[in-house]
């Protein structure tokens, strides 16, 4: 009996490894452990050997059965790779169904992601009217009449007293009228200027920012911008501040970063200087607060104003800013 | 304004290089925009020595030379001028030069010779004024050497571009102090002689050949005059010719030469009037009042309003105080009196004239920015001593000085405490002292934390401790203060809820495959005619720019649809001609005159051109009206605003829909927006050809339905059954109506899960004005799974109703 279970075992193997089709897979597989198979009928008649054969009989054609089932089941799964080997199939190169999509205006994107980045320091956004008085665009800004700083920006006059925002900087005498400090606002929007060339439109976006509560310094507007310039940039921008002249700000401060063009060689987009300007900020001039009546003792802030289409030229490499607002949709998509 | 470097340095010590020097300006505040190098112009001029003289075979006056310029071979030049001589040293233009004005040298024939240059005259090369001859250089040259090498001549010249604060840097004596306070050591300003020279001062005083009479001290605080006789006027000489021109001035003659000098060096605006045509030797400061034109010294006649500050004779206006002198008293070839002005005018006043005459001068720019206060009679000075020595002429004894309106030197108490929180620094009281006094603030402690600061005439822009605080951090230098980072109390915000909302539109938007325009806030002031519409219109209420860049962007959009459509125009013209575009912005209706307009956010879009382009698995079609109400549902479904209908749109409202294919979208009572095709009579306005559909709502209505909360809903645990209804109607009657007659039964049975319609067909084999609609109504149990007896009364009482109310056929 002992040789009988070997030669089931030999046979069973030399089938499986002859046979080439599942069919004829299947009949062997029945053939050997069916319940009219072979090792049934082996297990069956175990009660005919001695007793002392019995156990390890038993024990063999057990361990045959598994190692068959196994056997099996490894054929059976080259059997089915084998036949599907007919690859013809479809064809993979046809065009697929365009699952459409549109996009963002750039502006909208970078306007986003320059807000985001406030709204992560603890900025929140304030809007304000796109049409303004005189007087908050102006003179609560410490811009009176006949001031020569009123030359730095070609107003859009609707009557004498009403313009089209020149900048965004309005909000913040409205929002410290309304509120108390602390304040930590940004103010992203449309703003106008009569100017039209390849790198001025009479309309571009701004972001205002303005912070305002007990010992804040200069040091701060330093800290907040470099921490922007870094995060839109990249944190190995190199940035320099500039004296300049704001009438709602003192001290003054333009904000350059190292030209990412030419990495401060000196290129045509930074006009040969190494260094691009980026952005407008200052502390707060102490004229803008009397004007909100704010207590020029007791409170200092820092207020910077961000040009949109600027960033966004510098992160995508757009040379002429009129592309923006042509709204050509091969331009549009490619954001 | 630009700045010479060899004339600065008249005034101050400095041994940097140009470019370290325009880093240290620009970092200081005044930018420097360009570095250039005066002498660039004499590339390709070299010195030649004249070897070989010969006379031109066909012209009398030139000379055939052969010239040594350091080369292997001689080089041959024609050359027109007298006293060109064998052996001399010259400067020649190679070709490849180009000389001063714009004169190219090229290798040419003179008369039938060969001529590879041209030999210069030193007014050619603006080197100096003489143009008699050729220009001999004394001395012995290598041939060849570049002559700016060979003259030791360089100067570089900065354009700076001063911001309106800054009046005091509108001078050199202004830039050589910034100068001095970044200099290691610092260094300090060398101030011009102001004294007058007494062999030039005559006997004959001032006081007794003019006066000067302020009317209105208001405009004019103080005019200071001085008079010079026997002033011959003539070309100025080479030096001053040269230093004006390096800055760009044009020389005019000696005297204004002059005046224009001295503005430069003190930044005190002169005016020179011609003095025998001052009539009655009198000089008065007043309004213009009844005055109503005036000739300026450059011809032109301008309209003078009674506010203007005029400087006139005893007469007449003779200049526009601070702005520009007259025609009638300017200084001529004969002129031999002169009377020289320096004046202080009230900035607002100068800045007004400016602006109504429209005349800009290195004046009225100096005068409405502020001069110092305390400047008029040190440049007086120092222009009459000029004019006395350059034109030969003898000053008047004394000088006129009318000074009623004083000004008063003032101080500011500086806390250095509240100074060093507004920068973030630390600095103690002595050295911000230090930094201060380097440009010439008068410092005095009080105490530790103390400082008294005598603020200069000339410092216009300093009035309060702030302004001491800018001083202070751009003299240390901006980027040397420690960068800090403010506190922030971690407390809880809320987002604008605008704001969210306008973020979930345009993720919605441009999941539909819209893609996202931002047009420009002014449209063309036709466009209401454009859009046909009527006369009463709200939108016609346009907010108009009184001076627009063009007729094209002149007024106020009232609507998003003519910048949709001129952008649809745009894409068409670059061959895009499917389009799917939204926009939200802000439309604007004028109010009251004087008041704010109001300003109403607005979403919009447009769909044209094909639904599907040709492919290999599909035909292409054209979009219709229901491909913009699909995206107008889901938008509206997205934002789980329920309960909308769409009414079609029978009035004049939207006169740039087409009739009949046009719709308003509410929710209840509540207008949402509308949507449609627009008409071919606008599509021919905006020169277009092929169908566009628009939809337009307004951005607060829908934010005002939106829903507070959301709850979710529990998924049915039963399956539904499906009951279909195909009926024939008129084509008069519309599928909402029905919907809306079997949503009566859904209000009543809540078996009734949802109705909608499968299918829509007119056409053979219905008889005509017949349509065929199928509705599949699908019921459900909360409880239960449904059997056909639970559903079959409802469903033919439903199919009854909607015959019995539409008086339908059933299919045959």
């Amino acid at each position: 009996m002992q040789n009988s279970i070997i030669d089931i075992e030999k046979e069973a193997f030399e089938s499986i490894e002859h046979s080439d089709d599942s069919d004829q897979l299947e009949q062997l597989s029945i053939k050997y452990l069916g319940r009219k198979g072979v090792l049934t009928k082996f297990l069956r008649n175990i009660s005919s050997l001695s007793e002392d054969e019995r156990p390890s009989a038993g024990k063999n054609a057990n361990i045959l059965k598994g190692k068959l089932e196994k056997a099996f089941k490894t054929a059976f799964l080259k059997l089915e790779t084998f036949e599907d080997k007919d690859f013809t199939g479809i064809d993979v190169t046809l065009p697929g169904r365009p699952a459409l999509r549109g996009s963002l205006h750039p502006i909208t994107q970078v306007a986003k992601e320059i807000s985001d980045i406030f709204l992560r320091l603890g900025f929140d956004i304030a809007e304000s009217p796109e049409v303004e008085t005189d007087y908050y665009n102006f003179e609560a800004l410490n811009i009176p009449k006949y001031h020569p700083a009123r030359d730095m920006q070609d107003t859009f006059y609707v009557s004498e007293n009403i313009v089209l925002r020149t900048h965004t900087s309005p909000s913040q005498p409205r929002v410290m009228e309304s509120t108390k400090p602390p304040v930590r606002i940004i103010s992203p929007g449309k703003v106008f200027r009569c100017d039209s060339d390849i790198t001025h439109t009479p309309m571009f976006y701004q972001i205002e920012g303005l912070m305002v509560d007990e010992n804040i310094s200069f040091g701060d507007l330093k800290g907040i911008l470099t921490t922007f310039v870094h995060q839109f940039f990249d944190k190995d921008t190199s940035l320099r501040f500039r004296p300049s002249f704001f009438p709602f700000t003192e001290p003054s401060a333009e904000v350059d970063i190292r030209c990412v063009m030419c990495r401060g060689e000196g290129c045509r987009i930074c006009s040969k200087t190494g260094w691009l300007e980026v952005l407008g900020s200052g502390m707060v001039h102490p004229a803008v607060f009397e004007n909100v009546g704010y207590d020029t003792d007791k409170y200092t802030g820092f207020a910077f104003g961000i040009g949109i289409e600027r960033m966004a030229m510098l992160k995508y490499g757009i040379d002429d800013i009129r592309k923006f607002y042509e709204n050509d949709v091969r331009f549009l998509g490619q954001f | 304004m630009k700045v010479s470097l060899s004339w600065l340095k008249e005034y101050i010590y400095v041994d940097l290089e140009p470019e370290v020097i325009a880093e240290k300006l620009t970092m200081a505040g005044l930018e420097v925009d360009l570095v250039e190098e005066r002498y660039d112009y004499l590339n390709n001029i070299v010195v030649v020595k004249v070897n070989e003289v010969k006379k031109h075979p066909n012209a009398d006056k030139l000379s055939v030379c052969k010239v040594d310029a350091g080369g292997d071979e001689l080089i041959q030049i024609v050359c027109g001028a007298p006293n060109v001589q064998e052996g001399m040293f010259v400067p020649c233009a190679l070709p490849g030069a180009v000389l001063p004005g714009d004169l190219k040298i090229k290798k040419g024939k003179l008369r039938g010779e060969v001529s590879c240059g041209m030999l210069c005259s030193a007014s050619e090369l603006k080197l100096n004024t003489d143009a008699a001859g050729i220009m001999a250089l004394e001395g012995d040259f290598v041939a060849g050497t570049p002559l700016e090498e060979a003259l030791k001549i360089s100067d570089t010249i900065f354009e700076i571009d001063l911001t309106p604060n800054r009046p005091d840097c509108l001078s050199y004596i202004g830039v050589a102090r910034e100068v001095g306070a970044f200099m290691e050591p610092k260094q300090t300003v060398n101030l011009p002689d102001y004294t007058l020279p007494e062999d030039k001062i005559g006997n004959e005083s001032i006081h007794d050949n003019a006066k000067v009479q302020i009317i209105d001290p208001d405009l004019c605080p103080r005019y200071s005059a001085g008079l010079l006789f026997d002033v011959k006027i003539e070309s100025s000489p080479f030096w001053l010719q040269e230093k004006l021109e390096s800055i760009g001035f044009t020389p005019i003659n000696n005297v204004v030469d002059i005046t224009n000098y001295v503005m430069m060096e003190t930044g005190q605006p002169l005016h020179a009037f011609d003095f025998d045509e001052v009539a009655k030797s009198k000089i008065i400061v007043r309004r213009a009042g009844n005055d109503t034109n005036f000739t300026t010294l450059d011809g032109k006649e301008h309209k003078l309003e009674p506010d203007m500050l005029m400087i006139c004779d005893g007469e007449r206006p003779v200049a526009l105080a601070g702005v520009m002198g007259g025609e009638n008293s300017e200084i001529s070839d004969t002129t031999t009196r002169v009377l020289v002005e320096s004046a202080y005018f009230n900035p607002v006043s100068i800045r007004k004239t400016a602006k109504k005459t429209g005349i800009a001068t290195d004046a009225s720019h100096r005068f409405e920015r502020g001069v110092d206060p305390d400047g008029t009679v040190k440049a007086l000075n120092r222009a009459l001593a000029l004019i006395a020595q350059v034109c030969d002429a003898s000053i008047a004894r004394d000088i006129i000085d009318e000074h009623p309106n004083k000004p008063v030197p003032f101080e500011i108490d500086l806390n250095t405490d509240a100074l060093n929180t507004r920068l973030g620094t630390d600095f103690n009281a002595d050295a911000i002292q230090k930094i201060l006094t380097s440009v010439e603030f008068e410092v005095e402690k009080t105490n530790d934390t103390r400082l008294k600061v005598g603020i200069p005439f000339f410092r216009v822009d300093v009035t309060r401790p702030e302004d001491l605080s800018e001083e202070v951090a751009r003299l240390w230098g901006y980027n040397n203060i420690k960068t800090s980072y403010p506190l922030v109390p971690a407390k809880g915000r809320l987002l604008d809820q605008k704001v969210v909302l306008r973020e979930k539109i345009r993720q919605l938007m441009t999941g539909f495959s819209f893609f996202e325009c931002i047009n420009y806030n002014f449209i063309n002031e036709d466009s209401c005619d454009r859009l046909r519409l009527a006369d009463n219109d709200k939108r016609r209420h346009v907010e108009t720019i009184l001076n627009p860049i063009s007729d094209q962007m002149s007024v106020l959009r009232s609507s998003l649809i003519p910048g949709l459509l001129e952008t649809m125009k745009r894409n068409i013209s670059q061959q895009t001609d499917t389009l799917k575009l939204f926009e939200i912005g802000k439309i604007f209706f004028a109010t009251q005159k004087g008041s704010l307009p109001e300003e109403n956010e607005t979403i919009a879009g447009l769909v044209t051109g094909n639904r599907s382009d040709q492919s290999w698995y599909s035909k292409k079609s054209e979009i219709d009206f229901f491909d913009l109400k699909g995206v107008v549902e889901g938008f509206l479904k997205a934002l789980m605003i329920e309960n909308t209908v769409f009414e079609k749109i029978e009035d004049e409202s939207c006169p740039y829909y087409k009739n009949g294919y046009a719709a308003f979208v509410k929710s209840g009572n509540i207008l949402i927006g509308t949507l449609g095709k627009i008409s071919e009579k606008v599509l021919k306005n905006y020169g277009l050809k092929q169908d566009a559909f628009v939809f337009d709502f307004n951005f607060n209505a829908i934010k005002n339905l939106l829903p507070e909360t959301v709850t979710a809903q529990i998924l049915p645990r039963f399956p539904s059954i499906s009951r279909d209804i195909t009926i024939i109607v008129d084509r008069s009657v519309t599928v909402g109506a029905i919907l809306e007659q079997i949503e009566l039964y859904s209000k009543k049975e809540i078996l009734i899960e949802k109705v909608f319609l499968f299918d829509a067909f007119e056409g053979r084999p219905l008889s005509d004005g017949k349509k065929s609609l199928s509705f599949r109504v699908v019921y459900r149990s909360a409880n239960k799974t449904l059997k056909e007896k639970n559903i079959k009364k409802l469903h033919v009482n439903i199919s009854k109703s909607i015959i019995d109310q539409f008086n339908a056929d059933l299919p045959e």
